[in-house]
């Protein structure tokens, strides 16, 4: 039976935002005109001061973000993911991450959770922007339990971080035991020699159903999250690789430049590897409900399962081959 | 092919919009964006209606005056125009926001018949027109172009870089509508960000500037049309608006920003739009 979390991860992170902010004076939240729909309002309610809505105006909140911080301030600067990443990627790039500063950039609807607003609200190309921006930590919780993890785990490192959300509540997968590292893999299917499933964000339900429908076809899989696309974890990535010998990613991103480019980069100059990754196939999608994106696009555990199931037996039949 | 729509059948043509702007937001998928769309109802029913000269039959029409809908998420009030005029089949109406739409979420200038240029992220639409003004005007064609801005939109910095650019370019087949309806997605514009005054920041940049009430057709179309006569400059008209209008319960009520009716409010609200004896 598929479970659904009872709240989305924006709001998740609101809860999360507002415990972190009643232990740091100093931490405020920033939106552009995104203050109650990324999660803020307990925040703004308790302490009204600390939230600030600047306005439909996303160069402006990100570089006010950068003058709080340069001025002491821990700073959530919210709004949705195209917009905050790239809209505002000059802005992100050079006075938050080039100086360091303590801004953490959160962009809602990430990957097909903008849904049913369609392209203009999706965000299936901020990973790769904020990836590519040196000093940059990416996260990308799967679910409810797991961003407020996140969300407290981050609020410890002083420096830009990129927390990427959705928009409702997504299928659970954890509960309020997560453990989160940066840059720590979560093996979440340990056994399993013929593939390594390497995913993140809210298609990680779906990943595992996949790897379960591969395992009554005797095809075992493991199944390991990587909630941190950067710094990602190599040896995590390559300990699979050696494993398995055959690697997957999936992710709610184009294939260029997310999580699936980070595993290549990784296999590439460690541990050269068949790869394949499960994503958007560099296109733009379309207006739908979350779900019926998600199955249209590439992500029914059915398509996922046969998919890599081919994607095996093509490079097992050519080892035979040259053996 | 201009339509020479009487202000009572513009009337009527806004009723329609905003009937359809109800369906939408009932039976397609999703919740649409019915305050937003009620919003400019009449403004749109004018412009396609009267004031812009275009051809259903031929949406790419080289001389055919444009239409850049800033503010997309209220794409509902301008598919209804669309659909009311002809560019296609009315069943798409409910199909919005449905897997395999041509209809999206946001206006997709590939996917919809009329649909000039594609938006949905604010703050780009004025720079979108006076892209196809200059465009229009180096062909040496004359057509007017007419961009839809939210009040809220005005707080991205692009705007006001356009307006600029607009008036150092003498744009004046630009014209550029503000739907002044003071609110926008977390509440109130004048709370928020102000935008007052907002006569003299347009004046300031330059431009001609019409006041009008949104909904009273008469002054709408008189100075849309004088908008698109005007030589020398480009003319703002800030339409003073009110969000959601037409269905009492919506009016100035921001929680159908975005939101979906439920069977017992769309009946009221089709009620309310029965049209017939006012
Ligand atoms: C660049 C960008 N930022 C944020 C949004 C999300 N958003 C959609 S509508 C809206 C409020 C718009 O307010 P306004 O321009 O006043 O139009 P209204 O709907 O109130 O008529 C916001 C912030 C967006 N579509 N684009």
């Amino acid at each position: 039976m598929i479970q659904y979390d009872k709240i989305s991860s924006r709001d998740a992170f609101g809860n999360a935002l507002l415990r972190i902010a009643e232990e740091n004076p100093l931490l405020v939240g920033i939106g552009a005109d995104t203050t109650k729909s990324m999660g803020m309002q307990k925040l703004s309610e308790k302490y009204p001061e600390r939230v600030i809505n600047i306005g439909i105006a996303e160069q402006n909140m990100t570089a006010v973000a950068a003058g709080m911080a340069a001025t002491g301030f821990q700073v959530y600067a919210a709004s949705y993911a195209p917009f905050s990443t790239l809209r505002a990627a000059e802005q992100v790039r050079t006075f938050i991450a080039y100086p360091n500063l303590d801004v953490k950039i959160v962009g809602g609807l990430g990957g097909l959770s903008g849904n049913i607003e369609g392209v203009t609200h999706q965000g299936l190309e901020d990973v790769a922007v904020m990836r590519s921006i040196p000093n940059m930590t990416v996260v990308i919780p799967a679910d409810a339990a797991s961003t407020e993890v996140i969300t407290e785990e981050i609020a410890r490192i002083r420096g830009p971080v990129y927390l990427r959300l959705g928009r409702g509540a997504v299928e659970k997968v954890f509960d309020a035991g997560y453990r989160f590292q940066i840059g720590k893999a979560n093996v979440l299917k340990a056994d399993g020699s013929d593939a390594a499933i390497i995913c993140n964000g809210a298609v990680v339900a779906r990943a595992l159903r996949a790897a379960q429908l591969l395992d009554a076809n005797g095809v075992k899989a493991r199944v390991i999250e990587m909630p941190c696309v950067k710094p990602i974890d190599a040896d995590a990535v390559v300990e699979s690789a050696a494993a398995t010998g055959a690697v997957i990613t999936v992710e709610e991103h184009n294939i260029i430049g997310g999580l699936g480019s980070a595993v290549a980069e990784v296999l590439g100059g460690r541990r050269p590897s068949p790869l394949l990754r499960i994503g958007i196939e560099d296109i733009f999608t379309e207006s739908a409900p979350h779900n019926d994106l998600l199955d249209r696009y590439g992500f029914r555990p059915e398509d996922m399962a046969a998919r890599i199931g081919q994607f095996l037996s093509s490079f097992n039949s050519k080892n035979e081959e040259e053996a | 092919m201009i339509m020479k729509s009487s202000v009572a059948e513009l009337r009527e043509a806004a009723r329609l919009i905003r009937r359809d702007i109800i369906d939408i937001a009932y039976l397609a998928e999703g919740p649409s964006h019915p305050g937003p769309a009620l919003s400019i109802a009449d403004i749109l029913a004018a412009l396609y209606f009267r004031v812009m000269d275009a051809d259903p039959r031929n949406p790419g029409w080289a001389e055919r005056d444009r239409l850049v809908l800033s503010k997309g998420h209220a794409c509902p009030a301008v598919y209804a125009a669309l659909a009311g005029r002809g560019y296609f089949d009315r069943a798409w109406l409910t199909t919005v926001r449905r897997l395999g739409s041509r209809l999206q979420g946001h206006p997709d200038m590939n996917k919809t018949p009329g649909i000039d240029i594609t938006s949905g992220s604010l703050g780009n639409g004025l720079s979108l027109g006076l892209g196809i003004a200059l465009a229009l005007r180096l062909l040496r064609k004359n057509c007017g172009v007419f961009v839809i801005l939210g009040d809220g939109e005005l707080q991205e910095g692009m705007i006001w870089e356009a307006v600029m650019a607009a008036s150092a370019q003498k744009a004046d087949n630009l014209t550029a509508i503000v739907d002044y309806n003071h609110f926008q997605s977390c509440g109130g514009t004048d709370e928020i960000v102000p935008l007052e005054p907002m006569r003299a920041k347009w004046e300031s940049f330059n431009w001609n500037v019409f006041e009008i009430n949104g909904h009273d057709m008469e002054e709408i179309v008189s100075r849309l049309e004088m908008a698109k006569r005007f030589t020398g400059r480009p003319t703002v008209i800030i339409a003073h608006t009110v969000k959601g209008k037409g269905v009492s319960f919506m009016e100035a009520d921001n929680s159908w920003h975005q939101r979906i009716p439920s069977k017992e409010q769309y009946d009221t609200a089709m009620r309310e739009l029965a049209g017939g004896s006012e």
